[in-house]
């Protein structure tokens, strides 16, 4: 009889391996349960494509110094060696007040023009779920150059543009970004009597990884031609990002001469296959104002 | 007097056969690389490990993408040049102690012990050691460990431009505390 508890012993015993499970099985098990929603990071590597934003904003106290540069255009000749004589610059200090909102205020040499902006990310695109991101962003800008027709009676309100858009963005791929955008940009004065105050127009972008650290971006806004003033062009701008640690420097050619949504959109007036292109840059170098970890 | 020796010996087959687990799910994991130009340090408070205190087994899990920074662009940094998280989303180990026998029995008091075992990151694999502190207290576990890892044995390419920035060879410090896993 005792043989019998002993054989009915060891079974038991010889069973335990099986029933024991191994922990790291366990601890995945655990990670599925947990799983959390995970957002899309990093879709595009900086808050612009080419001249237009993206929908990036910058993370909550983080403060970004933009240093924009344009030179002429490409087939003004060796007198003017192929643009690089001349130069227009926008300077802007842009923050991230949460992770989601943004603001900016920046001064442009062309047209001398103050902007201002605030960019709020609404959705954000998650690995089961949400499809896309997308970025509200509304501006605004004041030009300060002296009124066109000093002799006419002149509002303060007339020196305003506004700019609105819905950046639309999906990650597909680690390497692979794409964006539409449409805008609405809203003149207070039409720049002629006959002329309707709002242009629409569509954009369309994206971001082709090529290294980790470099990208080839590109940018086109189509506006619709019922409200595109005359003489003007659409604006395409093709370029690379380049990112070494805290600077993202993005260099690229356009045809539009300005650097605000009014006057690259709307007001382009350059033909890029005419050789009507400037090579320009951004540089932006991002400082942490507040630790992120400081407030949880 | 048959029945009791039956009813006896399942008891203590169940016992044993039960496994005798710790678990956490926001112990914590930090790192810290430092060079002359800068020092850089991330904590992880989400880590998942479990410990068998009778088979001397332990196992730790920790998603790449929760591990905070001092700034936003060095957490993506990591998380898209270094880690690449979305392809591989945890880091892991899976190893073994030799359980002292007041450990088992739950004797309070720190104990020493050397673990080994396999610690996956960036879906490389490799053989590791360590030293630690396990710690028995009211009932409650607690482990502790520090040690060094070298980038390059997990693949993790560090491009020449940033190359002062970035350690060749990490410090990780672990710091959990454990509750008996319930059934």
């Amino acid at each position: 009889m005792p043989r019998f508890y002993l054989l009915g012993f060891l079974l038991l015993a010889g069973l335990r391996p099986c029933v024991a499970q191994d922990l790291l099985d366990l601890l995945n098990e655990e990670i599925k349960k947990e799983e959390k929603p995970e957002y899309a990071t990093a879709t595009f590597k900086a808050t612009r494509l080419i001249n237009g934003h993206s929908i990036e904003t910058l993370a909550g106290g983080v403060l970004d110094v933009r240093i924009s540069h344009r030179f002429g255009y490409l087939n003004a000749g060796i007198e003017e060696f192929f643009g690089l004589d001349q130069a227009t610059t926008r300077l802007a200090l842009e923050y991230g007040i949460t992770n989601r909102l943004m603001v900016g205020i920046g001064r442009s040499s062309w047209q001398k023009e103050v902007d201002g902006f605030v960019k709020y990310k609404l959705l954000r695109q998650q690995s089961k779920g949400m499809p896309v991101t997308v970025t509200l962003l509304s501006a605004m800008s004041m030009k300060t150059i002296p009124y066109e027709d000093p002799n006419r009676e002149n509002y303060f309100s007339s020196r305003l543009y506004y700019a609105f858009q819905g950046l639309i963005a999906r990650k597909f791929t680690e390497s692979l970004s794409l964006q539409l955008m449409p805008s609405l940009v809203h003149y207070n004065l039409a720049p002629a009597p006959n002329m309707n105050n709002d242009v629409i127009s569509l954009g369309v972008g994206g971001r082709l990884k090529l290294t980790k650290r470099v990208s080839l971006n590109t940018e086109y806004y189509y506006q619709l031609p019922s409200t595109q003033y005359a003489g003007t062009t659409n604006a395409f701008g093709i370029g690379f990002d380049v990112e070494t640690g805290g600077h993202v420097f993005q260099l690229y050619f356009t045809n539009a001469t300005g650097m605000t949504e009014r006057t690259f959109i709307s007001e382009t007036t350059g033909n890029f296959f005419q050789g009507d292109i400037h090579f320009g840059f951004h540089l932006s170098r991002v400082f942490t104002i507040r630790d992120p970890r400081k407030k949880q | 007097m048959k029945i009791t020796l039956v009813s006896f010996l399942l008891l203590v087959s169940l016992t044993a056969q039960s496994q005798d687990l710790y678990m956490t799910r926001n112990g914590k994991i930090s790192f810290f690389s430092r060079t002359p130009m800068e020092n850089i340090d991330a904590t992880n408070n989400e880590v998942l490990s479990v410990i068998d205190l009778q088979k001397g087994d332990m196992a730790f899990a920790v998603l790449i993408n929760g591990f905070r920074f001092e700034k936003a662009l060095m957490e993506e940094h990591f998380n898209e040049n270094y880690m690449e998280s979305t392809k591989y989303p945890k880091a892991t180990f899976n190893g073994k102690f030799t359980p002292p026998a007041e450990l088992q029995s739950k004797k309070d008091g720190t104990y020493a012990v050397q673990v080994e075992g396999d610690l996956t990151i960036h879906g490389v694999t490799r053989k590791t050691k360590a030293s630690g502190e396990l710690i028995i207290q009211g009932g409650k576990l607690s482990s502790r460990s520090s040690f060094k890892i070298t980038i390059k044995d997990f693949n993790i390419a560090v491009p020449g431009v940033v190359a002062e920035k970035i350690a060749e060879t990490i410090d990780v410090t672990v710091d959990c505390q454990y509750l008996p896993k319930e059934k």
